[in-house]
């Protein structure tokens, strides 16, 4: 329930038709100002290295990030609403913005000296306080509650140095969607000045741990990416591992001890209800959706030989896609869908093999010391993460050829990388040893940097991240 | 430590017992003629009856290996022989890993150990209809170290009398 609305300005180039066309609101601009005239037609994120723009370099890593400001959203009118009182959310929502950029590793969000802005500076910006005060760009919002209950948040973006707007977008949501709205307003910034897809709308799946290790309480649990709006989705009592998101997020597909049957179901995210994927007594475990949301791929144990099979995710017969009598699992779909990766041991230990989505044309990839495992492709396309098992556990990613290997963690256990919707970022679990043997969720940059902890309630693993919501 | 001494000479008999022949015939007893086992405490063919009878409930394995040796076999046999007392009682075969794999690839590890040893039990004549399996994987480690002689203990298989 958020709409993207583009402002009703000649310029705003950026307007797509098809969302245009959903705005409900005609002018979310600050009534109170006139919108800015002379700003140049925002241009867009494929050509960031125009003469004297601002960007953000992402290639070589985080070397200095960007010195960003985000002053408080203010509001034309407080009024109370079900999200809580617009001056109070203006707040928050510049809070989020900052948070996201700040842990994306590639801004430095002023700390002091952002001074609080008045409803018509939105967007009429004092360029002389901010360049002084640290800041190269400046993002800029407001928040108004609307007549029919929904709120508008403005999200504007200027290049401080220049002295120009870069880009503009304002987002209509429900009271209850109002975090969306900061992640939109971060990811627009965030797409503008690195050139990367957005990711920060999205949610993470994963297993909330809790109690002894040798008794661990798993429960399925869902949050924003930054770790809000928490939930449980079961209550403990089976054993719950590696949820995945459908493409269309409204189904996670995961593992769940349920009656002493360990087994893949799929939980109806808006019914709580789920359903056993294949009905039958043999073990059923790894559930990846297919990119087009109809197939999951899965590894089902048969005899002691456990093979990639994959099924509608509606359910119905099992195709077997691999058969060599070793350990098959963790097959995942390329993000065209036209091959998968999984890790077998037919070698005699674990290593990575792509095949077609047909399981034709099966060819191994990993060929460095130690053993590989739960391998993920890149939503670009161009690598492949991974475990790594060469006495301890790493995160690490190569090219679906299997070249360039490149280690990104140095922790004694990380385990189960998963890619962010952009395919900048990998979260994964680190597990420490001996009697607690606490898991907790992390990330890291693609480039190996940025190796941030993710808090959560209580411990957590298995992470599954969802896709960028609509 | 007596007790683990007893238990081991025992083995050591089942092992040669297992090995100078073929295992034998299923031949269910006569009904309300089951032999009790005096002294134990436990109902006959129950869940006490049996952690108490065999050698031990408890198989262990090499890192990454779903192979029985020798001892787990001499295990597997007392287990065995008890079980063909009880012919109607069913158990399940837990497998169980070590932390130092992945989750997912443990879960078939711990898969392929409770069928390795339910293959064995139904090899000497257990009906394998009686045996139910389900692979923990390295979720319910029992030894809660991050060391070699807790990672020995918990690469396992479990036999549970289900009653």
């Amino acid at each position: 329930m958020l709409h993207k609305t583009i402002f009703a300005l000649a310029l705003a180039a950026v307007a797509t038709v098809g969302q245009a066309q959903t705005a409900p609101a005609p002018a979310p601009a600050p009534v109170q100002t006139p919108a800015p005239v002379q700003t140049p037609a925002p241009t867009g994120p494929t050509d960031p290295q125009q003469q004297g723009e601002l960007v953000v370099d992402v290639v070589g890593g985080v070397s200095a990030p960007l010195g960003i400001a985000i002053p408080v959203m203010p509001t034309a009118e407080i009024v109370n609403t079900p999200a809580g009182r617009t001056d109070v959310l203006g707040e928050q929502l510049a809070q989020i913005v900052t948070g996201d950029l700040r842990n994306s590793g590639l801004f430095k969000p002023l700390d002091s000296g952002v001074k609080p802005i008045p409803y018509p500076e939105v967007t009429a910006p004092t360029f002389d306080y901010w360049g002084p005060a640290g800041a190269a760009a400046l993002v800029q919002g407001f928040i108004r509650a609307n007549g029919d209950g929904t709120l508008t948040v403005g999200c504007y973006l200027y290049d401080v140095f220049s002295r120009r707007e870069l880009a503009r977008q304002g987002f209509v949501v429900a009271p209850a969607d109002w975090r969306r709205a900061g992640h939109k307003c971060a990811d627009m910034v965030y797409s503008k000045l690195t050139g990367e897809g957005p990711y920060f709308d999205s949610r993470v799946a994963y297993v909330s741990e809790t109690g002894p290790k040798g008794k661990r309480i798993k429960r399925l649990a869902l949050m924003d990416q930054d770790g809000e709006n928490h939930t449980f989705l079961t209550n403990g009592q089976a054993i719950a591992l590696t949820p995945r998101f459908s493409p269309d997020q409204r189904a996670i597909v995961y593992m769940s001890y349920l009656d002493d049957r360990p087994a893949i179901y799929v939980y109806d995210i808006a019914s709580k209800r789920q359903r056993m994927l294949v009905p039958n007594t043999n073990l059923t475990f790894a559930p990846r959706v297919s990119p087009d949301g109809r197939w999951v791929l899965f590894s089902m144990a048969i005899g002691g030989n456990t093979d990639v099979y994959r099924v509608a995710l509606g359910g119905g017969t099992p195709q077997r896609l691999t058969d060599s009598p070793g350990i098959d699992t963790g097959g995942t779909y390329s993000p065209d869908g036209g091959r998968i990766v999984f890790e077998s041991d037919r070698s005699g230990t674990q290593q990575l093999y792509v095949m077609n989505a047909d399981g034709s044309q099966q060819q191994r990839i990993s060929f460095g010391n130690g053993r590989y495992a739960t391998p993920v492709w890149s939503p670009r396309g161009n690598l492949i993460a991974f475990t790594k098992l060469a006495g301890s556990f790493r995160i690490g990613v190569m090219s679906p050829a299997g070249g360039n290997e490149q280690l990104l963690t140095d922790g004694a256990q990380d385990e189960g990388p998963s890619w962010s919707p952009n395919g900048r970022v990998l979260m994964f679990f680190r597990s420490t040893g001996g009697g607690s043997g606490r898991a907790d969720l992390w990330s890291v940059d693609l480039t190996g940097v940025n190796l941030r902890h993710v808090s959560t309630p209580l411990d957590g693993s298995d992470p599954g991240w969802g896709p960028l919501r609509p | 430590m007596a007790k683990l001494t007893t238990a081991l000479l025992l083995a050591t008999t089942l092992v040669v017992a297992g090995c100078a022949k073929k295992p034998p015939a299923y031949i269910p007893p006569a009904p309300g003629n089951v032999p009790a086992n005096p002294g134990n405490g436990f109902a006959p063919g129950s869940r006490g009856d049996f952690e108490r009878s065999v050698t031990s409930n408890t198989v262990n394995f090499a890192l990454d290996s779903f192979t029985l040796e020798e001892r787990a076999r001499a295990i597997l046999d007392s287990q065995a022989t008890w079980l063909t007392r009880y012919p109607n009682v069913p158990v399940s075969l837990e497998g169980h890993c070590d932390e130092r794999g992945t989750r997912e690839y443990n879960l078939a590890l711990g898969d392929r150990r409770a069928l390795a040893a339910k293959n064995y039990l139904a090899a000497r004549g257990v009906a394998p209809g009686r045996i139910s399996t389900i692979s923990y994987g390295k979720e319910r480690p029992i030894a809660l170290g991050s060391d070699e002689a807790s990672w020995a203990q918990n690469r396992r298989a479990v036999t549970i009398v289900l009653n």
